[in-house]
């Protein structure tokens, strides 16, 4: 059992990691997009003028980034039943990396608006303009260049993190790449070929962020 | 220091003949004080304009005098004292059983659409073209259509002289050109009151003029009442009614502006003016 590379195993697993893939895509991508909404709430929060929602938003945003996602993951699916809410792994793994991002996402705007001329503040209140139109019209598009690629970097990592929700039993691909190990005991070939389906993916959005970051630099 | 020619027009100067029947002041000050920490850069402030009245505001930097317009544009929160604009207060309203406390950011927005301000860094938004920056306010914060802010903008421009410049963007001007655009977006709202805070220190000398001269014109036009800080002191004595010279948070010395320059009395205005006059 110990021969090298084994092309005709590989091909076997094939078809199952290529269909964990999927529940690992789609973790990513519905988690990123509840993430960078979340967290652009939740950096808008931190940045009110109203402490009863800047305090509550700015401990959210250290207590989540300084935990653990295993330890959150843990929390969302194996403790919330005990009070009464019962996720499934998906459902609970979505959420338990979505929040764990959003935190990240919410820095990355805050830096982004931080960005913004000050003395773009002082025209808006001299014009009278309300601070909700001014987001939308005047800061958010002034912010957003320093904003994407930092997101896009995220985006990545988040990508990367993925394998950390096999731990509340979601079959995504590291996990069924372990599934075909404990069954087979070949884990040879498909954990490479998860490593190869994340370095392919990751060079991919790494290009596709760059190309993104350069099209944001001609504008203007 | 930057020295702008100014190029004296044919009308004289100095403070105006008002009717005897003098109305109630455009903007009061009354006893007002700011703050920085344990700094105190205006102190118990009074001052009193009157409508359609032009005053320049001098002074070392650090004196108060760019605070005194920050605070009028409720940039700045006040410390004491009560400012008021047009008979109401601006820095206060009254509670429910009639006492003055500090102003909601709710009742401030009510009350300084009567000022304008055009700043040093012109403050232009970026993102949108020179029509974009002087339709934004009248459209989404007065309510106009687009059409009508349009013309509304369209008119200002061309008063300014950037008519050939409304599809541009803030960085494809020059600085003059900005803050031209920065005036004609502050006049779309209508203001009663101008406020102009150095607005030619960022400028290269030989564009103060173009600057300088809209601001002049402005003043032949219109019964604005307009408040300025500036170090220009050929054009402060030429454009304003009543200078007002400041001194560690205070005004040491005010007048009408050809006395003033003429015949400063206190020491350290005179200093001041010397110093100035030596480095231009």
């Amino acid at each position: 059992m110990n021969d090298f590379w084994n092309w005709g195993f590989a091909w076997k697993v094939m078809p199952l990691l290529a269909e964990a893939s999927l529940k690992t895509i789609t973790i990513t991508l519905t988690g990123f997009s509840i993430a960078i909404v979340l967290g652009l709430f939740l950096a808008l929060g931190r940045r009110s003028n109203f402490a009863w929602l800047s305090w509550p938003s700015a401990a959210f945003i250290e207590f989540v980034r300084s935990t653990p996602l295993l330890i959150q993951a843990y929390f969302v699916y194996y403790v919330l039943p005990n009070y009464g809410i019962v996720l499934s792994a998906m459902t609970a793994g979505v959420i338990a990396i979505a929040i764990h991002y959003a935190c990240y996402t919410a820095e990355v705007y805050r830096a982004g608006l931080d960005s913004v001329d000050r003395g773009q503040w002082e025209a808006i209140t001299s014009l009278n303009i309300s601070s909700k139109r001014a987001y939308r019209s005047i800061i958010l598009p002034q912010a957003i260049r320093p904003i994407v690629p930092a997101l896009g970097n995220y985006f990545i990592s988040m990508f990367k993190d993925t394998p950390v929700l096999s731990a509340i039993t979601l079959v995504e691909i590291m996990q069924q790449a372990k599934n075909i190990g404990s069954e087979t005991f070949r884990y040879l070939e498909p954990v490479t070929m998860v490593g190869v389906f994340f370095l392919i993916i990751s060079i991919v959005c790494a290009r596709a962020i760059r190309h993104l970051e350069q099209k944001l630099e001609q504008v203007r | 220091m930057s020295n702008c020619a100014v190029i004296s027009s044919e009308r004289s100067f100095g403070p105006k003949v008002r009717g005897a029947a003098e109305t109630k002041p455009m903007v009061r000050f009354s006893n007002v004080t700011k703050r920085y920490g344990g700094l105190t850069v205006l102190d118990g402030l009074n001052l009193e304009i009157t409508p359609g009245e032009k005053v320049a505001l001098i002074g070392p930097s650090g004196s108060g005098k760019s605070t005194l317009l920050r605070m009028l544009m409720t940039l700045e929160s006040i410390d004491g004292g009560l400012i008021e604009v047009d008979g109401t207060p601006l820095t206060h309203e009254k509670n429910s059983v009639g006492e003055l406390v500090l102003a909601s950011e709710k009742y401030k927005r009510s009350v300084r659409s009567k000022i304008g301000m055009v700043f040093q860094s012109f403050n232009l938004f970026p993102n949108m073209t020179v029509l974009g920056n002087v339709m934004e306010a009248p459209v989404y914060v007065l309510g106009l259509t687009k059409d009508e802010a349009r013309e509304r903008a369209l008119q200002l421009l061309d008063m300014v002289g950037l008519s050939e410049k409304i599809q541009h963007y803030p960085a494809q001007l020059s600085g003059g050109q900005q803050q031209r655009v920065a005036i004609a977006r502050a006049l779309a709202m209508r203001p009663k009151i101008m406020l102009f805070d150095e607005v030619t220190s960022a400028l290269d000398p030989e564009l103060c003029g173009e600057v300088l001269n809209i601001i002049r014109q402005l003043g032949e036009q219109h019964s604005l009442t307009m408040l300025m800080v500036t170090h220009q002191m050929g054009f402060a004595r030429e454009f304003a009614d009543r200078v007002c010279f400041f001194n560690q948070g205070r005004i040491l010395e005010q007048g009408p502006s050809e006395e003033f320059f003429e015949h400063p009395k206190e020491k350290r205005t005179q200093e001041f003016l010397s110093a100035v006059t030596e480095a231009s």
